[in-house]
């Protein structure tokens, strides 16, 4: 996938004049934040769980080499295969070996965020097999050619009325006046579409929400039930994970499944919540003949020890950029790679370098929102700070803005010199602003100016103002008032 | 009054505590009344109030822009400028919380100053939670006839917890209506440097708060913070929304009648 988070700002002026997009982000506002919300205040104990989930995670990435070790030995003994894959590329080449002994011309996929990181449908096609997307978001943006733009509602920059578009597009053998009104229809439409695939393809591939070192089992949240088919009616199951979805055990896994579908849809669990250990045991009625896991490190585990080690906590809920008004505003392509919102600003530059994703750590008001929801208490505008510090440390920044910032920080560590130079401007701003007391334009402040009025200065500073008050600098008394 | 020993110290301090008043820079610049509706309030609620000279800013902009060692100079001043003072009070919910919750941050691999920090830290408040928690202000001697709106800044409502003091002591205001700002607890896109940074999408954010604002059919938005106020009332006035943008320390202390910020439509 081509990476445009360096266009970040040309990005977000196209999104906003985008119509289409800014008639669907409505419903990322408007949805999830009211039904995280309610699902929080149903649960007295939800506060404490955020606190548990977090710790089993903290004292999972301390011990991260053996749970993954006990994690590799388990699933082994289940009859599966566990691959390691240091990068992208390692991932990919695993795959299609796995691919090509199995002869595979045929892939279904339930969703995976591992998959997008990879760049895996790309690679496939270029290799002549086919990926079929089943969850239906995904499904949606891989007829448009697309990439999701969030990260559990891939489709969620698309409205209803252009899936229908897109359906009646792509599904041409069916009758075109059929009514499509109803989202209902077009899911049932998709379904009927996607499951003769299922039991066709000759791998399934899934993503994984955990992966238990107790059992050696991973697991899929889902709404839909198409990564139960695909694992199920595949031939061969493969499951695409990065090293931080390891958990302990079947326990810790229940705890943080608590706090993981009410953070990101509100609901208490989602439908399916399916587990799968190895393949086919011989006396199972059906399942997988081989079950493989890509166990894909790409960067995460360089940021353990570090002031992002805290990042690779995140569940994937979403909750971050459910409630931030800048995804609000852009939608999630504008961050430019896999991973939006506040938890994108913080892994993409882990994951594909800071000198490519410098924008989005600074894309942020650090409103501090995403901290606030996220269930594993992520510090995430104090992490996007340290990419800040990263970059002006390496001098990444843009010229002008180091050279202000570098002018600024020369007077503000010099009270008596910002005081003089202070006590000259503010009132001849006041002056040059006139009785409107405010400017629509003023020279280096297009910034401001561009969209909003910048009200003037009242005009002396304070500090003129408090030393000609008669309140005189160190008075220590004050009016005798009653409290 | 003879003071007998650390227990009348302490006795003496609670009744009368010396009060630091950190201006915070856009204060000084822009919005000297509210420095000055700052010092009102305080002494009203009992506090000798001092305002140190030695003072600019609270680094804020070095430290979200990366700058660690500016951030942390200026720290070192704010702290030695301060640190002797019974409280140090900012009319800001995002200066008060770079000084209160960042500035011990800061100093993570410096021991000493780390400690001095913390100290320092501990006796910092924001002027309205200051007046509510620790002075114990139940209700203001202000009257004003008008419907206001208020809006919670993102630092002051999320680092600091302020959300309910602002609203007790503003419906003690005599004549006042306090209309509810649907999402009031969302950014306003002001963020600092990222407004003009990122211009257009601060103004996608600071579009729709507007937009909530003319709904409450309030004549006046007030807020703890005046970056926030500066962009909101920028906002409002290219859209020709006739609000009056005042911080929230003016009403308070009964310091209307200066024109608004930005003045009016």
């Amino acid at each position: 996938m081509q990476i445009t988070s360096q266009t970040f700002k040309a990005n977000t002026v196209k999104a906003l004049a985008d119509v289409d997009l800014q008639r669907a982000l409505k419903h990322v506002e408007k949805g999830f934040i009211g039904k995280r919300q309610k699902a929080a205040d149903a649960l007295p104990e939800f506060e404490a769980l955020r606190d548990s989930a977090m710790a089993i995670k903290q004292h999972t990435l301390k011990h991260l080499d053996l749970y993954i070790e006990a994690y590799v030995a388990k699933v082994e003994a289940s009859g599966g295969k566990v691959h390691f894959a240091e990068d992208a590329d390692h991932a990919r080449r695993i795959f299609l070996d796995i691919a090509r002994r199995r002869k595979a011309k045929t892939v279904t996929k339930g969703k995976t965020m591992i998959s997008e990181e990879i760049g895996l449908n790309a690679f496939l096609e270029e290799n002549g097999i086919t990926p079929v997307e089943t969850d239906l978001g995904e499904y949606i943006i891989q007829l448009r050619g697309e990439h999701p733009s969030h990260i559990i509602a891939p489709a969620v920059h698309i409205n209803r009325d252009q899936v229908e578009a897109d359906f009646r597009r792509f599904h041409v053998d069916l009758d075109p006046k059929r009514d499509l009104l109803k989202p209902e229809t077009l899911l049932s439409e998709a379904r009927q579409i996607l499951r003769q695939k299922y039991g066709e393809a000759d791998i399934g591939v899934t993503g994984a929400n955990f992966l238990i070192a107790e059992t050696g089992t991973s697991v899929i949240v889902t709404n839909e039930g198409n990564g139960d088919l695909t694992q199920l009616l595949g031939k061969c199951h493969v499951v695409l994970a990065s090293i931080e979805k390891i958990v302990p055990t079947l326990e810790d896994t229940a705890q943080i499944l608590r706090v993981l579908a009410r953070s990101a849809t509100g609901q208490e669990m989602s439908v399916y919540t399916t587990l799968s250990t190895g393949p086919k045991r011989p006396d199972d009625q059906d399942g997988p003949e081989e079950y493989h896991v890509v166990l894909l490190d790409n960067g995460r585990s360089n940021m353990l020890g570090t002031e992002f080690e805290d990042m690779l906590r995140c569940i994937r809920c979403g909750a971050c950029m459910n409630h931030c008004p800048v995804y609000h505003a852009v939608g999630g392509h504008s961050y430019g790679w896999v991973y939006p919102g506040p938890m994108g600003a913080v892994l993409t530059p882990s994951l594909i370098g800071v000198d490519k994703a410098g924008h989005l750590p600074n894309a942020s008001t650090f409103c501090g929102r995403c901290e606030a929801v996220c269930p594993m208490r992520i510090p995430l505008p104090k992490m996007m700070r340290h990419w800040r510090e990263k970059e002006f440390e390496s001098h990444l920044q843009p010229a002008t803005a180091r050279a202000g910032l570098g002018l600024w920080a020369y007077f503000a560590r010099r009270p008596k010199l910002y005081r003089a130079a202070v006590s000259f401007a503010m009132p001849a701003l006041k002056l040059l602003a006139g009785p409107k007391r405010r400017f629509r334009k003023l020279p280096l402040a297009g910034g401001w100016t561009k969209w909003r009025d910048l009200p003037a200065p009242e005009g002396r500073t304070f500090m003129q103002a408090y030393a000609q008050s008669g309140h005189g600098h160190m008075r220590s008394g004050g009016r005798e008032t009653a409290r | 009054m003879t003071i007998n020993g650390p227990a009348d110290i302490e006795a003496s301090v609670r009744r009368r505590p010396t009060v630091a008043l950190f201006v915070t820079c856009l204060v000084d610049l822009f919005r000297p009344t509210v420095g000055f509706a700052a010092i009102k309030l305080l002494e009203d609620a009992g506090c000798a109030v001092v305002v140190p000279a030695n003072q600019t800013c609270c680094g804020q902009p070095a430290y979200n822009s990366g700058d660690r060692e500016d951030t942390r100079a200026i720290a070192r001043s704010v702290i030695e400028t301060f640190e002797g003072y019974d409280y140090i009070v900012a009319p800001s919910g995002s200066c008060g919380s770079t000084l209160k919750k960042h500035y011990p941050e800061l100093f993570a691999d410096e021991p000493e100053w780390y400690e001095r920090a913390t100290r320092f830290s501990a006796k910092v408040f924001e002027l309205v939670s200051f007046l509510a928690d620790v002075m114990g202000v139940e209700s203001v001697e202000a009257q004003l006839s008008a419907t206001v709106t208020y809006h919670d800044s993102c630092s002051g409502l999320r680092e600091l917890g302020i959300r309910e003091q602002p609203r007790r002591l503003l419906r003690s205001v005599a004549g006042l209506t306090l209309a509810e700002l649907p999402e009031a607890d969302v950014c306003c896109g002001f963020g600092g440097t990222f407004c003009v940074k990122y211009p257009d999408v601060s103004n996608a954010i600071v579009g729709k708060k507007a937009k909530n604002v003319a709904t409450t059919g309030a004549d006046m938005l007030l807020a703890g913070d005046l970056g926030c106020l500066m962009n909101m009332d920028g906002k409002l006035k290219r859209e020709n929304v006739a609000v009056e943008v005042r911080h929230v320390a003016e009403v308070l202390a009964g310091m209307t009648d200066k024109p608004p910020i930005g003045g009016k439509l």
